[in-house]
């Protein structure tokens, strides 16, 4: 990398917070200005300056074609190309698509559906171009954006663990919500980074961090309907901000 | 540690002056206490903070607390956590390394100064589980200093077991009802017509030095019968077993069986097993950088074999399949163990079993592969 490496922030289809969580990082955030140089970030600066980029965050999913064009002209002018959020590494909600008729949407939602240019699916940007690596969560976590900048900074591995949400909990000392209150939650099947946060309060994991590396949706489901879900809410459930990333996994047990 | 022989009579103001008395030690009293619908252990500035008058009730992945009518404060079974939350806490900073302007390197050992703990109402399988982490990690030649010196100063209060829960198998693994040794003090619960009262046994010299300093009446031998059969009773009253057979060899010999693939057809990799299993010793060590790059430390957290990342090697994990995984875990646990530790790493407490989601349940885990190996 260059002696000031270059830090370049590019959006999709999102909703912004994830970039946000970067202006989120108030404490390290004059740290991080001095160590890099913000050369594209719309959220914070106007002032744009032309790549090449030593790394590129991407939040956001591919859900045009002039993004899937977008997206190739970006990671052409990122050395490092750095995913964040469940849109840009899973397709995000708005992936919901995929399992549904686009043009029917078009033509009830829209006055003059000729004017809406946009793809059948919502893909994650690994889809279209390769990544150096992808940062979970809807949002992403603060603490972990920093970690994965830091590291590439450092030219290491990023210390971000794809187990459970389960190994978060334990490690807090949070009471499981499962087995001591009987409140579905897809923290066993889920990716950690969160810090477990909604089992903190009380809640059952949602799973806005998409699927764990290691995923056994056939064990949890019957779970999760013995503790009231039907077929409806387990589907709704699975169903969220990485629907797409869900849906690859069998919900029932291979023959 | 020496039983003394010396016991006390102790009612719940002594059990209150006996905490007092620990914390003005400048001990960190840790017990049971009632948080989020479980009993789980922390930090009590007093005996009220114990779970008087709750019980639990446990199956294979579920926990529930039930209120009791005999106001008992150690009639519950093993909760989400166990000490080694304490004495090996799950995330620890080993050492920080500075780099200054010419390029030199200082590295400064993370050594806080270790707490002294005092932890009341250790159960006989978790005593049993302490002197096998201790072992582990303070017994080899790969010296745990952290845990050592939290360890060496800890003061441990047992309480025996008159309430084995559902899950409970400590009779099948020799580590339990009764609290034989490993204690400075040993307590046993006695609600009769006697009243409610502690038993009190020193195990230690510290533990009789301390005995002496609460005031208690002199235990007497119609206590001690009576400490003596409810503990015995519990016995009975275990809810589950080990198959009584050589555990080692049976494992050892079933690396094939195929009942690693009914479990892991059930099994989420989810890792709780591991983390809230007392002896489960494993960690991995995270690099930390900040935005400089000229200061970095290493940390020391709890793993699990149940993670892919666990046996990563050059181009993947060794261990990709959830077969692999549990197998791993379970042989290790009751067979290898005694390879490379000497002992079981097995106490038979059976928070494995409770804390599962999905509720897998190693006795009869055991069983299955005892029954297939007849076969």
């Amino acid at each position: 990398m260059a002696a000031v490496p270059t830090l370049a922030v590019f959006k999709l289809a999102s909703c912004d917070g994830c970039q946000l969580t970067l202006l989120d990082c108030e404490d390290e955030l004059l740290a991080l200005a001095g160590r890099v140089r913000i050369a594209h970030f719309l959220e914070a600066s106007s002032a744009v300056q032309p790549g090449p980029y030593d790394l590129s965050l991407v939040e956001g999913s591919i859900t045009t074609p002039a993004d899937a064009e977008r997206i190739r002209a970006i990671r052409s002018a990122s050395r490092r190309l750095v995913t964040i959020g469940a849109c840009a590494t899973a397709g995000g909600i708005q992936a919901l698509r995929n399992f549904a008729d686009v043009e029917e949407f078009r033509r009830t939602v829209y006055a003059r559906p000729d004017y809406i240019d946009t793809l059948a699916t919502s893909t994650p940007v690994s889809a279209h171009v390769d990544v150096d690596f992808e940062l979970r969560g809807c949002p992403i976590d603060r603490r972990q954006l920093l970690e994965v900048v830091t590291a590439f900074l450092a030219d290491r591995r990023p210390d971000v663990p794809d187990h459970s949400v389960c190994f978060e909990c334990k490690r807090r000392g949070t009471v499981c919500v499962t087995v001591a209150h009987g409140t579905p939650c897809l923290g066993p099947v889920t990716h950690a980074g969160c810090g477990a946060l909604c089992p903190a309060y009380g809640r059952g994991c949602y799973g806005c961090f998409g699927p764990s590396g290691s995923v056994n949706l056939p064990a949890l489901i019957p779970v999760l309907q013995r503790d009231g879900l039907d077929d409806r809410d387990t589907e709704r459930l699975l169903s969220t901000f990485n629907v797409a990333a869900f849906a690859a996994h069998d919900r029932e047990p291979r023959p | 540690m020496p039983d003394t022989g010396q016991t006390a009579l102790l009612d719940r103001a002594g059990l209150d002056a006996l905490v007092a008395a620990l914390t003005a030690d400048g001990r960190t009293v840790v017990g049971p206490t009632v948080r989020d619908g479980a009993v789980v252990l922390a930090e009590l500035d007093g005996a009220d903070a114990l779970p008087w008058g709750w019980g639990t009730e446990l199956e294979a992945g579920r926990y529930r607390l039930v209120r009791r009518d005999d106001g008992a404060a150690f009639a519950h079974t093993s909760g989400p956590q166990s000490w080694k939350s304490f004495l090996h806490p799950q995330r620890e900073k080993l050492w920080d390394v500075d780099r200054d302007a010419a390029g030199e390197l200082t590295v400064c050992p993370a050594r806080n100064e270790p707490p002294s703990y005092a932890f009341l109402g250790v159960r006989p399988c978790d005593l049993r589980a302490i002197a096998i982490q201790d072992r582990v990690l303070a017994g080899g030649h790969f010296r745990d200093d952290g845990y050592a010196e939290r360890r060496s100063g800890a003061f441990l209060i047992a309480a025996e077991c008159t309430e084995p829960g559902a899950t409970c198998f400590c009779v099948s693994m020799g580590s339990g009802p009764a609290a034989e040794a490993g204690f400075d003090l040993a307590l046993t619960e006695l609600i009769d017509t006697g009243g409610h009262r502690f038993l009190v046994r020193a195990g230690s010299a510290e533990g009789a030095r301390i005995l002496d300093r609460v005031p208690s009446e002199k235990g007497d031998t119609t206590t001690s019968d009576a400490a003596r059969s409810a503990v015995d009773a519990a016995r009975d009253r275990m809810g589950r077993a080990m198959p009584p057979m050589d555990l080692r060899a049976l494992l050892g010999a079933s690396p094939e069986a195929e009942r690693w693939d009914d479990v892991a057809a059930r099994c989420l990799t989810c890792g709780n097993c591991t983390m809230v299993c007392p002896t489960c010793f494993c960690t991995t060590t995270e690099e930390v950088t900040d935005l400089t790059g000229d200061h970095a430390e290493r940390w020391q957290r709890w793993d699990s074999c149940f993670d892919l990342d666990f046996s990563y090697l050059h181009g993947g994990p060794v261990r990709a399949s959830a077969r692999s995984r549990y197998r791993q875990w379970l042989t290790h646990k009751l067979s290898t163990w005694h390879d490379q530790f000497d002992s079981t790493g097995c106490v038979g407490c059976g928070r494995c079993i409770t804390w599962c989601p999905v509720g897998i349940d190693i006795t009869e885990e055991v069983n299955a592969l005892a029954e297939e190996a007849r076969s």
